[in-house]
């Protein structure tokens, strides 16, 4: 077995063990767009004005609670280190990572999301162009999210220090996302948004590999 | 290419260097701040719609370039940090970092005391407001990074990371008012094309300009000296300058 595949096994076998790691985040989003309705009041014309901005505020905030566990337990068990000294390429090990990390934590957040967007009385359009922002959003938010964790992982305090560190550089990603469903709900296309939510994608995967790995090797000095 | 650079990695030349560039920097500083302040805010003829109150033009415009200049300069010592593996290239980022942040905010407080009686409000939520005031939360992050680390080096290298990634909101801000059509205006002064502002206008925004830069230039260079010396308070050359200026004191 190469030891991408290994580490691939790896990563899901202990995600899949700690069950409660997983939920709660969920939970969490969930919760948060409970308080909406409850917080302005049930019109059904106001949730689906501010669903989807709550939507996607809801899931950056809930990607921040899980996003230390990226690194964090490997970290302090000792395991990077012995990923930085294996043969296998650093970058490629922590870009796997990653990607482990977006599937256990954002997929279950993008197969919920119609559960969500019935709540806030989304109409279709909204909910297709929703799906669409989440799902070429949330591997964004990973990517850029592991570079911030590596740096701040090896400090004892680094919860709301990493929100403080990471929110800046989700706002331009909240912007197109939101102003797509916008455009979806008042029937317009909204295929320039995705094509700039790609475009930053595309962007982030080719330069933060690099940025990861360095952020992962100043933390391990 | 670029040997004659290296020398200033060593902190005590760079120490030097900051000592022979303050006088020049402080100086063109004040003597420009004034010139530029009192002529634009004095003699500057009033604008024929907006009467008095553009003249914060003369303080917000210096302010908003030198908050982007600031950063990007920042990130630049980062890069050369992270590149040539120099401390004082650390040293000299985080010493730029909180003037950029003072700066940020400069440009966003006058902009909404401009934008009170002008568009009725004191925030818009307009791109370029609100990528200005990413920026400022840029420059928090950067500077709560470093605070964050006890080993200073490690510090430099994490902070400068962030300081890196963040330089992509600065073109985002330049052309936030070309590509969005918001509240806020177009360029007033532009290199390339004829000024959309009276000359006897932009002759003290341009010192000012100038003030500005040079004062951004001098605080830092400041601060870089007092984070070279107690980054290297154990060292002979730091014991040898308190000792000579001990001495000096004493003699006088």
């Amino acid at each position: 077995m190469s030891p991408y595949a290994a580490l691939l096994k790896r990563e899901m076998t202990l995600a899949f063990r700690q069950k409660s790691e997983l939920i709660q985040p969920l939970v969490f989003f969930v919760l948060v767009i409970t308080l909406f309705p409850l917080g302005v009041g049930p019109s059904p014309d106001i949730l689906q004005r501010i669903g989807p901005g709550v939507i996607w505020v809801a899931a950056i905030l809930s990607s921040l609670l899980g996003m230390e566990r990226l690194f964090r337990d490997d970290f302090q068990h000792g395991w990077l280190e012995q990923l930085a000294l294996s043969d296998a390429s650093m970058t490629g090990l922590l870009m796997l990572k990653v990607l482990s990390h977006w599937l256990v934590s954002f997929v279950p957040l993008v197969i919920i999301s119609p559960l969500l967007a019935l709540l806030l009385n989304l109409t279709e359009p909204m909910y297709w162009a929703l799906m669409a922002t989440l799902a070429l959003g949330t591997p964004l938010v990973s990517l850029v999210g592991a570079i911030a964790v590596g740096l701040t992982v090896g400090l004892n305090r680094g919860g709301v220090l990493l929100a403080l560190l990471l929110i800046p550089l989700f706002i331009p990603l909240l912007i197109f996302a939101t102003s797509a469903i916008e455009s979806a709900a008042m029937q317009l296309p909204y295929g320039p948004q995705i094509a700039i939510i790609a475009a930053l994608l595309l962007t982030t995967l080719a330069l933060s590999p690099f940025a990861i790995n360095y952020a992962v090797k100043v933390s391990l000095h | 290419m670029w040997k004659w650079l290296h020398p200033y990695a060593k902190p005590e030349r760079a120490y030097q260097l900051c000592h022979t560039l303050l006088p020049w920097f402080a100086t063109v500083a004040v003597v420009s701040l004034i010139i530029g302040t009192v002529w634009g805010l004095v003699f500057a003829p009033a604008d024929y719609q907006q009467g008095d109150s553009f003249r914060i033009i003369y303080i917000h415009v210096p302010s908003a370039i030198l908050s982007m200049g600031a950063y990007v300069a920042m990130a630049i010592a980062a890069a050369v940090g992270m590149i040539w593996q120099w401390r004082t290239a650390y040293m000299t980022m985080i010493a730029i970092a909180p003037v950029g942040a003072v700066m940020t905010f400069i440009a966003l407080f006058t902009g909404a005391a401009w934008g009170k009686p002008m568009w009725g409000a004191w925030w818009v939520w307009d791109a370029r407001l609100t990528s200005e005031l990413i920026l400022l939360f840029l420059y928090l992050g950067v500077m709560a990074l470093y605070a964050a680390f006890d080993d200073k080096l490690q510090a430099g290298k994490a902070a400068g990371v962030m300081a890196v990634v963040g330089v992509v909101n600065v073109p985002i801000i330049h052309y936030s008012v070309e590509w969005w059509n918001t509240l806020h205006q177009g360029a007033t002064i532009s290199k390339f094309g004829k000024p959309s502002i009276a000359p006897e206008m932009l002759w003290p925004l341009l010192i000012n300009l100038l003030g500005f830069a040079a004062f951004v230039g001098a605080i830092s260079l400041m601060r870089l000296r007092n984070e070279i010396v107690q980054r290297e308070l154990h060292r002979p050359w730091v014991a040898d300058l308190v000792a000579n200026s001990n001495a000096r004191a004493e003699k006088e």
